[in-house]
C-alpha cells in the first residue's frame, strides 16, 4: 500500500505547486506594505498650495480622512481625480499633497478639474512623499481621527478601489472610532 | 575628411551629453565616502523598479533616494543609520539583504531547511537501497525460481 501511495507522490507535489502558482497568479508584486501603518502621519511644516500659510501634520488630524498624493505630471492622477471629486462631494474629507510639482500648474489643474481637497500641501521638494514612503503617484492614505496612517492604497482610487477596500475600513474607523 | 571627423566629434558629444544625464555623479569629501556610497547604492534596492537597485535604476525616486544618500553620507551618518532610515519609510523591501528576524526568518532560513531536506532525503534512500541489496535481492524461494526458470524460456522461444 505503502508504494501505491508512493506513485501518486508527483500528483500531490504538482498539486500542491498548483496551488501555490495559483494564489501567485492574482498577486501584484509592485504593490508594497507601507512600512507606516499603524503609525502616526510623519511631521512636516511646508506651504499650503495656493495660500500663504505653512501647514503642520496636525492641520490633517480630526477625522478619518483620505490623503492622496498626487501631481499633474501624474497621469493616472487625472484618471481617478473625478472618482476623488465624487467622494469629497459625498462628504468623505480628502487632503492632498502636491507632490515634486510646480504650484501654478497644479493650482490651474484644480481650477479646471475641480478641488476635492480640503487642503493641498505643496511638497515641491518631495520631503514629505520622502518620509511616507511615496513610490510611486497617486497613493492614498487612509488616516483615523487621531492621524494615524492604516492604509496606503498605491494607484489609482476608482470605484471598485473604494468600495471593496477603503470604504469597510473607513466606515469602522468612522463609527468605532479607535483601532478597527 | 575634416567635415566627416567634425561630424563624429559632434555625434560622440551628442551621446556623452546622454550618457552624463543617465546617470548624476556626486563629488564626495573623501574617497572612503564614495567607496561607501557604491556599497549602499548597490544594497538598496528601487521601490519603484522592483528588480534594479538604486545604483542601476533610473526611476526618479531612484534619483532621490541616490541624492539623498549622498547628502547622509556627507553629513556623517553611519551605514546602519542611513538603512535605518530606509527601512523606517519604504520597509525591509528597500534592503537586498534585509535583517533576519519576523516576516524575513523565512528567507534567511529556507534555503538552510531546503538543502538539509534534500540532505535527509538523500540519506534515507541510500540507506533503504543499501538494505534492499544486502539482506532480500539476492534470496529467491524455490517457487520464484520455478516462476523465473520459466519466465526466462518463455522470452526465449519468443525470440
Amino acid at each position: 500500500m505503502g508504494s501505491r501511495l508512493k506513485l501518486f507522490l508527483p500528483l500531490f507535489v504538482f498539486a500542491l505547486l498548483a496551488v501555490f502558482l495559483f494564489r501567485g497568479l492574482g498577486l501584484d508584486p509592485t504593490e508594497l506594505p507601507s512600512a507606516l501603518i499603524d503609525r502616526p502621519l510623519p511631521a512636516f511644516n511646508l506651504p499650503a498650495l495656493g495660500q500663504e500659510r505653512m501647514v503642520t501634520q496636525a492641520d490633517l488630524v480630526g477625522a478619518p480622512s483620505l490623503v492622496n498624493v498626487w501631481a499633474t505630471w501624474c497621469v493616472s492622477c487625472r484618471v481617478e481625480h473625478p472618482y476623488l471629486k465624487q467622494l469629497s462631494d459625498s462628504g468623505v474629507p480628502i487632503y492632498g499633497i502636491d507632490y515634486k510639482d510646480d504650484d501654478a500648474q497644479a493650482l490651474q489643474w484644480l481650477e479646471e478639474l475641480g478641488n476635492p481637497y480640503r487642503l493641498t500641501v505643496a511638497d515641491r521638494a518631495g520631503t514629505l512623499g520622502l518620509d511616507l514612503g511615496v513610490y510611486g503617484a497617486p497613493e492614498t492614505y487612509l488616516l483615523d481621527s487621531a492621524g494615524v496612517i492604516r492604509y496606503r492604497h498605491v494607484g489609482v482610487v476608482d470605484e471598485r478601489v473604494w468600495r471593496d477596500v477603503l470604504e469597510p475600513l473607513y466606515l469602522q474607523l468612522k463609527n468605532g472610532g479607535g483601532a478597527p | 575628411m575634416i567635415r566627416f571627423r567634425l561630424l563624429c566629434l559632434a555625434g560622440l558629444l551628442v551621446i556623452a551629453g546622454q550618457a552624463r544625464a543617465l546617470i548624476e555623479t556626486y563629488d564626495f569629501s573623501s574617497p572612503e565616502l564614495e567607496a561607501r556610497y557604491q556599497t549602499l547604492s548597490e544594497e538598496l534596492r528601487c521601490p519603484k523598479c522592483q528588480n534594479q537597485n538604486i545604483a542601476d535604476s533610473n526611476a526618479p525616486i531612484a534619483q532621490d533616494l541616490r541624492k539623498l544618500l549622498h547628502e547622509q553620507l556627507e553629513q556623517g551618518a553611519s551605514d546602519d543609520e542611513i538603512l535605518d532610515y530606509m527601512v523606517a519609510r519604504y520597509g525591509e523591501f528597500v534592503r537586498y539583504r534585509p535583517r533576519f528576524g519576523g516576516a524575513t526568518a523565512i528567507l534567511w532560513l529556507a534555503p538552510m531547511l531546503l538543502l538539509l531536506a534534500g540532505i535527509a532525503i538523500v540519506v534515507v534512500m541510500l540507506r533503504v537501497r543499501a538494505r534492499a541489496t544486502r539482506s532480500g535481492a539476492v534470496a529467491l524461494s524455490a517457487q520464484e525460481q520455478a516462476r523465473l526458470q520459466s519466465l526466462l524460456e518463455l522470452a526465449e522461444q519468443d525470440s
